[in-house]
């Protein structure tokens, strides 16, 4: 396969004729940063409403820390996740090194630090609106989170979306608690580091192609779902 | 019929603020303030731009601390004051959802909720827009929802900032029913206004500020006849005051 142009048609070919493995990795893929997204919301929601809207000693130094963290590199991430789920790590005997579980839990640690990185920032925004109207009506600190949580959530999908971006193109972290493995743990881009290295450019670029596609869908989607609901809540 | 405040109503005696000063921005914004509130009817706080009205709303509702001084009004229940603003801040969400969000905040079990709610869209006649999102209202019809959101917690002391200031007059009329619905419930209601013509229909009690002092205090037919102190008389007659 030398020649830009065939791999392109052999990509195409492999898209369109939905290929076995293309869609199996695909699936697997969404599964992993899809689940990893959810989790990461999850956590970085509250986490970021806490860092808000919080008042407690350390409250600056845990922003700059949560900040610090989106620049996380993947590979440190993996290696911390393999060295915790191997053998003689912690929870070696949960067996789940070289399992999408693995490569979930990767992804979540990744992910959180942005959406909630993210999600301070829109709460800390909405907070600045509602604090008087929320302390006059004697609101306490967990009501008043929720209630901004709530009422910023057309704003926190972007927070979602920044996150699920991360976790879709990740390939280190996934990479080493992943194992790469075949029809178990082989994503998106583990599988295009791998058809490339092996020389297999129209795999790859099949999956390279899908991978924007998804990525393109996936923020047209929540953007949509987001300014239509925002239209209609008029928030 | 709906309650609109709690059973002992009014706080138990007259409002005080005491020998209340605030430094902001290099300026006394409040100065050795003296206010008292009496516990029944309507107390208009009167006085031009920058005289502390609002600021002294805001530290009756303990928003704002001052430096010296002490607000006396015997109330340990936040949900026993209530504040309603100049700009009504509502939630992203319709206005039946912004109504069951105070209910919920103000500790209303849920089982009463539903009944609640009914009852106050109907008093702020808000059932014909209850499902509307409350930010798409008009500015009349949103400071009805905020005037119907603050009277859901059922308060003792009801304070309000220039609640009506740049709504047309049929919003006002709006907003002064409630006003007085509340008033006639039980409440202790202090206004802000800069409006005489609504402290001439709805205040029994004036108090004019000046540069972050009580200039005068008086009953309202009293001080509309004839202000005694030369500031509220300056400001009556269209003077500028400095």
């Amino acid at each position: 396969m030398n020649g830009f142009g065939d791999a392109f048609a052999a990509a195409f070919a492999l898209i369109v004729g939905f290929d076995a493995d293309l869609v199996e990795i695909v699936g697997l893929s969404l599964r992993v940063t899809l689940s990893a997204t959810l989790f990461a919301c999850l956590l970085g929601f509250p986490l970021g409403a806490v860092l808000a809207v919080g008042r407690f000693r350390g409250r600056g130094a845990l922003t700059v820390f949560v900040n610090a963290l989106m620049g996380l590199p993947p590979v440190v991430v993996g290696l911390i996740v393999y060295m915790m789920l191997s053998r003689t790590g912690p929870f070696g005997t949960l067996g789940l090194l070289y399992t999408p579980t693995a490569m979930i839990i990767a992804q979540t640690i990744l992910v959180t630090p942005i959406v909630a990185a993210l999600a301070r920032q829109t709460v800390a925004d909405l907070d600045a609106e509602y604090y008087e109207t929320l302390h006059s009506m004697g609101a306490r600190a967990g009501a008043r989170m929720r209630t901004l949580l709530w009422d910023g959530r057309f704003a926190l999908m972007t927070a979602a979306l920044a996150g699920m971006g991360r976790a879709l193109a990740e390939v280190g972290a996934v990479m080493i608690v992943g194992g790469n493995i075949d029809h178990v743990t082989r994503v998106m881009t583990t599988a295009i580091a791998l058809e490339t290295s092996r020389g297999e450019l129209a795999l790859a670029l099949g999956l390279g192609i899908v991978l924007m596609a998804l990525s393109l869908a996936l923020n047209a989607l929540v953007m949509g779902a987001r300014l239509s609901g925002a239209r209609l809540a008029h928030a | 019929m709906l309650r609109l405040v709690t059973s002992s109503a009014a706080p138990d005696s007259t409002i005080r603020l005491e020998r209340i000063s605030l430094r902001r921005g290099g300026r006394d914004v409040l100065d050795g303030l003296d206010l008292s509130i009496p516990r029944h009817g309507i107390t208009a706080i009167m006085g031009p731009n920058g005289a502390g009205k609002s600021l002294a709303l805001r530290v009756m509702a303990n928003l704002v601390r001052p430096d010296t001084g002490a607000v006396i009004h015997g109330l340990t229940d936040p949900q026993d004051i209530a504040l309603v603003f100049q700009k009504p801040v509502l939630l992203r969400r319709t206005v039946r959802a912004n109504l069951r969000h105070a209910l919920a905040i103000y500790g209303v079990p849920r089982r009463e909720r539903r009944e609640r709610l009914g009852e106050l869209l109907d008093f702020g006649r808000l059932a014909a827009i209850a499902d509307s999102p409350a930010r798409a209202l008009s500015g009349g019809e949103q400071q009805r929802v905020a005037m119907v959101r603050a009277l859901a917690a059922r308060p003792r002391l009801l304070l309000l900032d220039e609640p009506t200031a740049s709504l047309d007059p049929q919003a006002t009329a709006a907003i002064e029913a409630l006003i007085r619905g509340a008033a006639h419930s039980g409440a202790t209601v202090v206004l802000v206004t800069h409006d005489r013509g609504q402290a001439t229909r709805l205040a029994d009690h004036i108090r004019f500020l000046h540069k972050g002092m009580l200039a005068e205090a008086a009953p309202a037919d009293q001080f509309f006849l004839a202000p005694k102190s030369p500031e509220a008389q300056a400001y009556f007659d269209g003077k500028l005051l400095l």
